[in-house]
């Protein structure tokens, strides 16, 4: 198993409740795990079961109820909001569901974003866009506007934006849920050899089997808590 | 520089909407700058005329002398000053003498005023030379409105009447020899101008006037015991507020037209950071902090603003310099007004209107572009993600 120094995400006694009304929901209920660098990992299981509020708090887009999660060496739930945003820009990447692109940008302004904010020079940064863009196959559509893709391509910008800034972390949530099957191969296959390439580590939430059956390890959740955590090989 | 950037490249990005917004403000920016050169160009215009028909540099007033009531000029009226006369003399002052008179145009009764003055005066622009023109019988004046009102022409005569100074009615026969067109009504309703050695000598006023006018280059007023110096600041106090009161009239026409403007700009934003929650919940989770979409919503808004500015530049210099150059016709109705307007306006631009304008409007607009961005400091970045509001 990984070593305490390559551990670069560890939660302890994790919980999340949500206010539901009168009522609560616990949406995370004492989730403890460790994650190392370079993992390709999944957090799989049923709608409800706590696998995108788990993201969530890795993200620092969410702060835990009760618990702590660390993430490089960060307590998310102590962070402010300017640590979180900091944290996210420089060493997270998201990849979402339903692309999230920024409609009036061009594919390249889209992967250029993120670098903005880090304020890289210009020429370094059209160097890392283009590399990225290489990377997921789509340099040569740099200047489409995201209304000009195709579902698969436009995951793949989405992917090119969360690697651009070679992020410690990238997390996914449902990255094919909206992709037909030859895409989400081809999708998983970018990932992957970008986690090789790049040693960096992949978290996912999803519950679709072409995706599991890339994962290297799999967490499975069920109410909010850890039902099963499992080594299932290495990445394809 | 980076907001700036992403701002703009956010409102181009939103086509029609952003220029929908940048069209209504330009209107509003060059309809702003285009009545308040009307007021500006009507208030220097009406100035003007009246200083040069009316004012001159400054008036000697009698002291019994009220133009507010006409009761008052039959003793407003005293010898000229010693102080004053080296200033008539050499035509850097001239007197005027006024009485109250009646003439019968058609058999109607009608209250006129007589006024006398040097027919070689240069200081008032009154085509008074005219009056030399003397044929035994007593050469007189009149404006374009007077001579409507009573339907004289040139050439007839007319008889005057008047009290002496004794008080005592007497009456004489004057001839038409000009009639006048002018803008300034103060000079032509119900007025005949006489020379004012005649009207010294058949009101038996030898030497005397109700008031003396010097010219606009008299740097030294000197004091007269008996007589009341008006400068131009207290002449033309009315005629100011009256353009005063006119521009407030039209800033209600632009406050609303701004209004409306700027609602547009509300409602653009407000509906903007509904519609693009989930783009808020991107940034949010690309990095960008609360107070830098803060920033960068209310840049956006901002930009409208200055686009309108340029859009407005582009068509409103080159309509408004027309305006400037070739004026603005004005019915005939406006001479009802009482201003002495002529009939074309020539709108006066300065660069201080147009940059005051232009920083108030891009001051209202930067302010109503952040009001709605207030919601987006309490936005959470999993609720934005979900197209949710907090």
């Amino acid at each position: 198993m990984e070593t305490s120094d390559s551990i670069i995400i560890q939660t302890e006694k994790l919980e999340k409740i949500y206010p539901l009304g009168p009522a609560e929901i616990k949406a995370l209920d004492n989730v403890t795990l460790s994650i190392a660098k370079g993992e390709f990992l999944g957090l799989v299981g049923p709608s409800g079961s706590g696998k995108t509020t788990l993201l969530n708090i890795i993200g620092s887009l969410d702060a835990p109820s009760s618990g702590s999660a660390a993430v490089l060496g960060r307590r998310i739930e102590l962070l402010t909001h300017k640590e979180s945003s900091r944290l996210r820009n420089e060493h997270i990447g998201f990849i979402f569901q339903t692309f999230n692109l920024l409609p009036v940008y061009t594919v390249y302004e889209n992967v250029e974003f993120p670098l903005l904010l880090q304020g890289i020079p210009s020429a370094q940064r059209r160097t890392m866009v283009m590399q990225a863009l290489e990377w997921v196959g789509l340099a040569e559509r740099a200047s489409s506007k995201p209304a000009q893709l195709s579902g698969g391509q436009s995951q793949r910008v989405a992917i090119a934006r969360a690697i651009v800034k070679r992020p410690e972390i990238v997390l996914a949530d449902e990255p094919t849920a909206n992709l037909d099957a030859a895409n989400s191969h081809n999708i998983m296959k970018t990932m992957v050899d970008l986690n090789k390439e790049l040693k960096t580590t992949f978290i996912f939430a999803t519950h679709d089997e072409k995706v599991i059956s890339y994962l290297n390890r799999k967490i499975t959740l069920f109410d909010g808590r850890i039902e099963k955590d499992e080594i299932t090989g290495t990445a394809r | 520089m980076l907001m700036m950037k992403l701002a703009y490249r956010n409102i181009i990005g939103a086509g029609m909407r952003t220029w929908l917004n940048v069209a209504a403000l330009s209107f509003a920016f060059v309809t702003i700058i285009f009545l308040k050169g009307v007021y500006n160009g009507m208030n220097d215009q009406v100035e003007r005329a009246t200083i040069d028909a009316l004012y001159g540099g400054g008036q000697f007033w009698h002291e019994r002398y009220d133009p507010y009531d006409p009761q008052s000029f039959v003793d407003a009226h005293g010898i000229i000053p010693e102080v004053l006369r080296p200033l008539i003399k050499q035509k850097a002052a001239v007197p005027i003498l006024m009485r109250q008179g009646t003439i019968y145009p058609g058999g109607r009764f009608r209250n006129i005023l007589l006024k006398g003055i040097d027919p070689q005066q240069k200081i008032l622009a009154i085509p008074v030379s005219t009056l030399t023109d003397r044929d035994g019988t007593i050469p007189a004046m009149i404006g374009t409105r007077m001579a409507k009102h009573t339907g004289l022409h040139t050439n007839d005569c007319i008889t005057v009447q008047w009290r002496t100074s004794h008080g005592t009615f007497d009456a004489r026969e004057v001839m038409i020899v000009n009639i006048f067109k002018t803008t300034v009504q103060e000079i032509d309703n119900d007025q005949i101008w006489i020379p004012i050695d005649i009207m010294q000598k058949i009101t038996e006023l030898p030497d005397q006037a109700t008031m003396i006018i010097i010219n606009k280059e008299s740097k030294i007023i000197p004091a007269a015991p008996g007589w009341n110096f008006k400068d131009l600041n207290f002449l033309l106090q009315d005629l100011h507020s009256l353009v005063e009161m006119k521009s407030m009239g039209g800033s209600i026409f632009y406050t609303i037209l701004l209004l409306l403007a700027m609602l547009a700009i509300f409602d653009t934003q407000v509906l903007s950071i509904w519609h693009r929650r989930k783009e808020m919940g991107t940034l949010m989770a690309l990095g960008m902090t609360r107070a830098q979409l803060v920033g960068l919503f209310t840049l956006e808004g901002s930009f409208h603003g200055i686009l309108a500015a340029l859009v407005g530049a582009l068509y409103g210099i080159p309509l408004l310099s027309y305006v400037a150059r070739n004026g603005w016709g004005l019915p005939q109705s406006t001479d009802n007004f009482g201003f002495a307007l002529g009939d074309r306006i020539f709108p006066s631009y300065s660069l201080g209107l147009i940059i005051g304008t232009t920083i108030l409007v891009l001051v209202i607009t930067a302010i109503v572009s952040f009001l709605p961005t207030k919601k987006i400091a309490s936005l959470k970045p999993t609720d934005a993600l979900k197209g949710k509001m907090t």
